[in-house]
């Protein structure tokens, strides 16, 4: 698991070093997910265990496997769903208006004869 | 009572948004309801930092769920001071935005998405739990991509484009520095963070973490060399927008640095608070170049907030009470002036007639409103610190701080970068007032229906006799801030607070479900 994150975040950085817009965007979703699969690792792994607290406890029994980091990731996968969907219709936006994704040529905030 | 009132926070501007929204197709209910929210707001915040600095560190546990397991909101004096003071500019900048924002930006749905941007600052600024820091830093990131994108014009997607990418980069760093922290401690509770680091077998770890926290909290404050989406974005959006984004958003970024690296990562001060130390170095001067080079007036003033992040980083990695304490004057200092050049830039951009503030096109404004000139010189030397004016209150204590701590290049640094600031001063005063224009500026009060312009003019008022009051009585200030330093020095109130004088945690293995035998879930 841990090797499959660091393939991902490799691959999100090689993405990352594109100049065309919608490749970084690829790489913010690979990115992200490889974050997610990381809080799932970080969490334990642990197989067949449902952390379900037994009819005559009131806690949890040892080694099952921990509820935290599946609430957290639900909430990453919808942030980072809601961002990605805003970037993906920024880029279209962009798109439109310069005709371009290429980041390079992007200089209308920042133009190249300023000093 | 008390419990609603740090609660208060995020509720007022958040129901204040759903107003709004349900307002949508009337934009004169929408800015009533803005304005009152802010102004509601406002008294709140002042209220909740009465009662912290009265009474002591407030918590709430949301849900009645006792700490660590629950989600916890402290304000102690930081958070309550950062919430005051934001919740001034969130008005200056809503009664700014009624004389402003244009009918477009207006049915873009302005005023909604600017109270979630309320909600998401005031948010990190109170929350106790790091993984609920991460969710409320993204409320505010995706309303502040909206607000900067909102209107649509060439400039502003283009700018929306770098400050969207870096800051998705950021967000999954951030996360990720979370992740990692609960891996090998098994909770996401500040104050129990704080226990529980030391305890861990693994030291190196927790340093390669506290790295990654500089770089994900550093992207968002605009550090060196994490800084350069800021003047790249910074001047497109509307005048209100900027001054908001100037005065908070970085120093939101500064608000959670300040709180992790002196609550959590305290144990490798060495490493972590050097590598600060020389990041705030950078920033400084590589802050104060970028605004020289500058020909433009609001990406001038882009790059001095670049510059002042550094200031404050600077009396952070220092770490004495002193020092931590100058950063919490700093703060207040730079939020008030900051928002104030980002909304005076507004109105001589508007004064001028123009789509920019290009330094060719500005000039002769003492001619043609030399009151509002009087207004903009305090700001504009409170920037310099100029004594007797709030900026000057600051760098004193920055300086002395690090005199106290023989961090001589770090003074250096900081005094560099003062003068440089001045001579951009001196400059900006040059080119905006005296030169003789290209074209004579309009004069305000007869170009706009006069409603519209107090709307423009009060808020920078207020901000001025703010950074006045500050400089010509600061003992007030000084106070507030001399307690925050000392309870950020010493964390041990804020840990029993929160833990309510729980005894020494016993220790959890990692990933182990969190729990303590005699509870009832």
């Amino acid at each position: 698991m841990s090797l499959a994150v660091g393939g991902m975040v490799a691959g999100a950085v090689y993405l990352f070093l594109s100049r065309q817009f919608l490749r970084i965007l690829f790489g913010v979703i690979l990115l992200s997910n490889a974050v997610n699969v990381a809080i799932l690792t970080v969490g334990r792994l642990t197989q067949g265990q449902p952390p379900l607290i037994a009819k005559n406890a009131d806690i949890l029994a040892q080694g099952v496997s921990n509820p935290l980091p599946q609430a957290l990731i639900l909430t990453a996968i919808v942030i980072g769903f809601g961002l990605l969907s805003f970037a993906l219709a920024l880029g279209w936006r962009a798109y439109q208006e310069m005709g371009t994704l290429d980041t390079s040529a992007m200089r209308v905030a920042e133009p190249e004869d300023a000093p | 009572m008390n419990a609603w009132l740090t609660a208060a926070p995020i509720l007022t501007p958040l129901t204040t948004a759903a107003l709004c929204m349900v307002a949508w197709n009337y934009p004169m209910a929408q800015r009533v309801l803005s304005l009152g929210g802010s102004f509601a707001l406002m008294v709140l915040a002042g209220m909740l930092a009465a009662t912290t600095l009265d009474q002591g560190i407030q918590v709430v546990q949301m849900g009645a769920w006792a700490a660590p397991f629950g989600i916890t909101l402290v304000a102690d004096p930081l958070s309550a001071l950062m919430i005051m003071i934001a919740s001034i500019m969130g008005f200056c900048c809503a009664l700014y935005a009624l004389g402003d924002i244009d009918p477009v930006r207006e049915r873009g749905g302005f005023h909604p998405i600017f109270q979630v941007l309320m909600v998401g600052v005031c948010g990190a600024f109170i929350t106790g739990d790091l993984f609920n820091l991460y969710v409320w830093f993204e409320v505010m990131l995706i309303s502040s991509f909206v607000l900067l994108s909102l209107g649509g014009t060439k400039v502003q997607i283009d700018g929306a484009v770098k400050y969207v990418a870096i800051n998705l980069v950021a967000t999954a760093c951030l996360l990720l520095a979370v992740a990692l922290l609960y891996g090998i401690t098994g909770t996401l509770n500040m104050a129990d963070l704080s226990q529980r680091l030391p305890q861990v077998a693994n030291q190196g770890l927790v340093s390669a973490i506290a790295v990654l926290f500089i770089i994900a909290f550093g992207m968002k404050a605009a550090l060196f060399p994490f800084f350069f989406w800021l003047p790249a974005a910074y001047h497109t959006p509307a005048v209100a927008v900027q001054a908001i984004f100037a005065g908070l958003l970085t120093k939101v970024g500064v608000y959670a640095l300040l709180r992790v690296f002196t609550l959590i990562f305290t144990g490798d001060a060495g490493w972590t608070h050097s590598i600060l130390l020389w990041m705030a170095g950078i920033t400084m001067i590589v802050g104060a170049l970028g605004s020289l080079a500058a020909r433009d007036l609001t990406q001038a003033w882009s790059w001095q907030v670049v510059a002042h992040i550094g200031s404050m980083v600077m009396g952070l990695a220092i770490a004495t009470p002193l020092a931590l304490a100058a950063t919490a004057f700093y703060l207040v200092h730079d939020i008030v002036v900051k928002t104030n050049l980002f909304l005076g830039a507004g109105l001589v951009r508007r004064l001028s007639g123009g789509a920019d503030t290009a330094f060719a096109r500005l000039g002769g404004l003492f001619k043609a409103a030399p009151w509002l000139c009087v207004l903009l010189f305090v700001p504009l030397a409170s920037l310099a610190g100029f004594p007797p004016l709030s900026g000057f209150w600051g760098k004193l204590l920055l300086v002395k701080a690090g005199l106290e701590t023989a961090h001589y290049v770090m003074v250096a640094a900081l005094l560099v970068s003062g003068l440089l600031t001045i001579w951009l001063v001196g400059r900006v005063w040059a080119e905006m007032v005296w030169k003789a224009p290209a074209e004579p500026p309009a004069d305000l009060l007869t170009s706009l229906p006069p409603g519209r312009a107090y709307a423009l003019v009060l808020p920078l008022l207020f901000l001025s006799l703010i950074t006045v009051s500050i400089g010509v009585n600061p003992d007030r200030l000084l106070n507030i801030s001399a307690r925050v330093g000392g309870s950020l020095h010493d964390t041990s109130a804020y840990v029993e607070a929160v833990l309510g004088g729980r005894a020494e945690p016993e220790p959890t293995l990692v990933g182990e479900v969190p729990h303590r035998t005699g509870d009832t879930p």
